[in-house]
């Protein structure tokens, strides 16, 4: 009965999550206009500047547009991991997220549950955003379309822990701009979305060790080799070490003896 | 364990920082009593009801739910609890009906029982018929009385309401106070209810006074009128909180 009980409240929240989604079409439609004008827009007109070497996955020259997609996804995990701390401030603002809070299951559990419905948001929204890339010639063997599926769940995970663990210092809504400029501009531009490693350490050490350490560029490097059907074990791992960093610390943020509800007295 | 209490607060304190919140905080409640906390603003009324539903840590002394202890036994303490809190905490977006079939999946009940409640507990609200409307098209007084319902699905022994006509006309604030009274004494309800406004006390309430995070009273209304040497609550609070506001 009481795993009844687990998977009962896990759906509630999963559900919650993804009805608010869907029939806020505005969040909808903004969540992949951003990424699409980096398509369309900045990667066309960047193309002609950067060359690209042929480097793993992919095994022939490749258009920028083509080197850009996996990073664009990981921008609207990224976006969307920040978007779920956004709203798990704003419902503690707005008390909402006390409901879930005094309901009869593991605070962990909670999380996680949160967790999951802000994967779930965000998978569905980088299927959408590849499916318009297809018929931009942007086109992945199929079976890339399968083996994203994991490293998506595993990627948004990561992100939404992050933006979890955020959410927990966060103390007013007012500060989330600082999350922008902190957290999210210098994690995507310091990172492999936009180029390659090797491009980036022949303009300097230290960003090349930025970027190289930057999770959200093992994100982005295990998408964009499961989409081209291969497995980078190294991202994988550096994206689960991180997840599973992100997460315990957001549980103890959250941890009424232990974590920094007390001392923001709000819940 | 002792049935006969609802909800114990035992030798309860609590500081943010250095600055205290709450002082030695002792009282009791049984079944089917209405207590009604009452106290200025800033009396630590909304600590107290933080703690006792464990958003806050319990670091000195003790709070008791049907016997569990809230810091050793949280899940069997707060499935006996039931809260309306000060602020609304519906989803404006979804409709009534989607607000508790939510309520109902985070305590774990099943499709047939979850839509059995919910009609039970509207039906009582006279809000059943609005069902399907989004929260956002309903009054403030409306939004009240859902939450109440929503407070109650799950069965609970105890329910806490954090001042829940602050805001309300006065035909709905009546209506909800007298709803929580019959409900505490038809369901043999433990009701904590926090406020500030003192027409939303009966005679047979049980009253407790708190000011600066300290337990001034707590007893009958009787039994604090006659400690007061006073004919009115009224007078009786401003002689407890000395010219506190209220």
């Amino acid at each position: 009965m009481k795993l009844l009980h687990y998977w009962r409240a896990m759906w509630g929240i999963i559900w919650r999550e993804l009805w608010r989604f869907v029939t806020q079409r505005e969040r909808f439609i903004s969540a992949l206009v951003r990424p699409l004008v980096w398509l369309f827009v900045f990667a066309a007109g960047f193309r002609a500047a950067l060359g690209l070497a042929i480097t793993p996955p992919y095994e022939t020259y490749i258009l920028y547009e083509v080197y850009i997609t996996p990073g664009l996804i990981g921008m609207i995990q990224l976006f969307n991991g920040m978007q779920s701390s956004l709203s798990m401030v704003y419902d503690r603002e707005m008390g909402s997220m006390r409901i879930l809070m005094v309901c009869p299951l593991p605070r962990w559990f909670l999380l996680l549950s949160k967790l999951l419905a802000g994967t779930g948001v965000s998978v569905l929204q980088a299927y959408v955003f590849l499916a318009i890339a297809w018929f931009y010639d942007i086109q992945a063997p199929w079976q890339g379309y399968l083996w994203i599926l994991p490293a998506l769940l595993l990627s948004g995970l990561m992100l939404g822990a992050l933006g979890l663990l955020l959410s927990s210092f966060i103390k007013q809504l007012e500060n989330f701009a600082g999350v922008m400029n902190f957290v999210i501009f210098p994690m995507f531009f310091m990172s492999t979305a936009l180029y390659p490693l090797w491009k980036i350490k022949e303009s300097s050490a230290l960003l090349y060790n930025l970027a190289q350490y930057n999770p959200f560029s093992q994100a982005v490097e295990l998408i964009r080799f499961a989409l081209y059907g291969q497995f980078n074990q190294h991202a994988f791992i550096y994206t689960l070490v991180a997840f599973i960093v992100f997460m315990a610390a957001a549980i103890i943020g959250y941890n009424p003896s232990k974590g920094m509800m007390v001392r923001k007295g709000g819940a | 364990m002792n049935s006969s209490i609802a909800l114990s607060v035992e030798d309860l304190s609590f500081s943010y920082g250095g600055k205290k919140a709450l002082t030695q905080v002792n009282f009791k409640i049984q079944p089917g009593e209405c207590t009604v906390l009452l106290g200025p603003n800033g009396a630590g009324k909304s600590t107290l009801f933080s703690l006792i539903t464990r958003l806050y840590d319990t670091r000195d002394g003790s709070i008791e739910l049907c016997g569990f202890d809230i810091k050793r036994q949280t899940l069997l303490a707060l499935a006996k609890l039931g809260v309306v809190f000060q602020q609304t905490t519906l989803d404006m977006d979804l409709s009534v009906m989607q607000n508790l079939r939510y309520h109902t999946s985070l305590h774990g009940m099943g499709r047939k029982q979850a839509e059995q409640r919910i009609q039970q507990e509207l039906e009582r609200l006279h809000m059943y018929d609005r069902r399907f409307e989004k929260v956002r098209q309903l009054n403030g007084g409306h939004r009240r009385r859902v939450e109440i319902a929503r407070a109650l699905l799950h069965k609970p022994s105890v329910l806490l309401l954090d001042e829940p006509t602050v805001g309300l006309d006065v035909p709905s604030r009546l209506s909800i106070v007298e709803y929580v009274h019959q409900l505490a004494v038809e369901e043999n309800l433990a009701v904590l209810w926090a406020s500030h406004l003192i027409d939303e006390i009966y005679p047979d309430d049980h009253l407790i006074v708190l000011d600066k995070g300290q337990v001034k009273a707590n007893g009958t209304v009787d039994e604090v009128l006659k400690i007061t040497s006073t004919p009115t609550i009224k007078d009786a609070f401003y002689t407890l909180t000395q010219g506190g506001q209220g």
